[in-house]
């Protein structure tokens, strides 16, 4: 109750993983371990839908509708008739990240 | 036709580029830029600056190559944003290093957003390697690249693309030198955590883009309304962009709509006190002013608390899809009904029949 994170958008295809462990390296919420032979997404509720292992991924073994997950951004694409999923993050029309860098949760580095 | 290239910009061993030897840009390359790993006084106010949100996209350094110490051939490729909190964070992570740092042109954006946006990406990449002809500066073909940089980077399209293997490093500059000694990184340094500090450095911007429609709205609402109810208001405002940022992880449920409306509970609740202790006789006008005050302003709070979650390194675009459409309606009729209750009872008041 109270916990709208517990759905997430991704989907990972154990067959077809080769143990790379690109997935591993580049998760900020430790999603994905090393396993036997294959990785194992232990985490998956933990899944910010960055994209960032399905993008590294070489055989395609993760799928997920990556995205920003700000409200703010969303709102203002549907308040302007925009599509709210596919709104960007660190823009000029507001976005999440205001101008660019208002998040040094998502901002030193 | 002689070589107008600078020899430094041909010779990476040449130590007039680490000398503060500027090169000339040449056919077809970008100048290779010196820089140090010292953070000075007009950084810092720099990160100052940007830290408050004044002139938000002006926070840029140059794109392009950059040498830091004296590198050699066989130095280490760290690629980083132009953004200057992102390129100050490595430079001063790496004292005492020699290397080559690449920086794209992510428009004066940080990695990660950047990232999110792509223009942290291959493309800028692929681009920013061959405009420079890094290949030309050194023997091997590895680039090192901050994780958060990995949701706009595909490291496959890079190395067929420019002969680069893409390396992720740690989330933080300041873990590079533990990882530089292994080239692995700890389970640890891969996490993104979202501590104290980095939830407190978000307050001032967030509170300079609230400063203008809170000051009018406050203002306007002492006049029409009564310095109680004003204060009431700004006290929700803060409540939402300075209070929640700090008690985030204290709050009750996951949900950052319900963790809102509980913090504005609880600074609501003094002032229904406060407006209950004044009018002990508990009128049907004093009354209905506390009801429509936990009616509104709790709802104020729990709307800016849903929107710092573009401001977090974790929630999900599905998750707050959902808590856009679950509480959203919800925050509209708590408010509409209390600006409804508000508007009558001025309205009786005005009439004389309360």
């Amino acid at each position: 109750m109270f916990d709208s994170y517990q759905e997430t958008s991704l989907q990972f295809f154990p067959a077809r993983c080769i143990n790379c462990l690109r997935c591993v390296q580049v998760c900020p919420h430790g999603v994905f371990v090393p396993g036997e032979g294959r990785v194992d997404p232990v985490h998956p509720n933990d899944c910010m839908e960055c994209g960032a292992c399905a993008l590294n991924c070489p055989v395609q073994a993760i799928r997920v509708q990556s995205g920003v997950g700000c409200a703010w951004a969303m709102i203002h694409a549907a308040l302007r008739g925009k599509d709210m999923d596919n709104c960007s993050c660190g823009g000029e029309t507001g976005s999440c990240c205001g101008q660019g860098d208002s998040s040094p949760g998502r901002g030193e580095q | 036709m002689p070589n107008e290239r600078s020899p430094c910009c041909t010779d990476p061993l040449d130590t007039r580029c680490a000398s503060g030897y500027s090169c000339a840009a040449s056919a077809g390359r970008d100048p290779i830029l010196v820089t140090t790993s010292t953070i000075t006084v007009a950084d810092r106010w720099d990160h100052f600056l940007a830290r408050w949100g004044f002139h938000r996209v002006g926070h840029r350094v140059e794109p392009g190559l950059y040498r830091l110490g004296n590198p050699t051939p066989d130095s280490e490729v760290f690629v980083s944003a132009n953004y200057t909190l992102s390129f100050d964070a490595l430079r001063s992570a790496l004292v005492g290093l020699d290397a080559f740092i690449l920086v794209l042109d992510t428009k004066g954006i940080n990695v990660w957003c950047a990232a999110g946006k792509g223009t942290f990406g291959t493309e800028e990449l692929v681009h920013r390697i061959t405009a420079t002809r890094l290949g030309e500066m050194v023997r091997h073909r590895r680039l090192i690249l901050p994780q958060l940089s990995a949701p706009g980077v595909s490291w496959g399209d890079v190395l067929r693309r420019s002969g680069f293997l893409v390396e992720y490093g740690p989330v933080h500059a300041r873990d590079l030198p533990a990882y530089l000694k292994t080239h692995t990184a700890d389970p640890v340094i891969r996490r993104v955590q979202f501590p104290l500090r980095d939830r407190v450095v978000l307050i001032p911007v967030e509170l300079v883009q609230a400063i203008p429609v809170t000051a009018l709205t406050t203002v306007i609402l002492g006049f029409a309304a009564g310095w109680v109810v004003a204060m009431q208001f700004l006290l929700a405002v803060l409540a939402g962009t300075a209070f929640f940022p700090i008690l985030l992880p204290f709050l009750p449920t996951k949900d950052f709509t319900t963790k809102g409306l509980f913090l504005g509970l609880l600074v609501t609740l003094p002032f229904v006190l406060l407006i209950g202790y004044s009018s002990p006789d508990f009128s049907l006008y004093s009354t209905g002013w506390a009801i429509a005050g936990i009616l509104i302003f709790p709802a104020i709070t729990a709307f800016l608390s849903l929107n710092f979650t573009g401001s977090t390194p974790f929630t999900s675009r599905t998750g707050v899809r959902k808590e856009i459409f679950r509480y959203i309606p919800v925050l509209a009729v708590l408010g509409g009904s209390g600006i409804v209750l508000a508007i009558l009872l001025s309205v009786a008041r005005f009439a004389g029949v309360i």
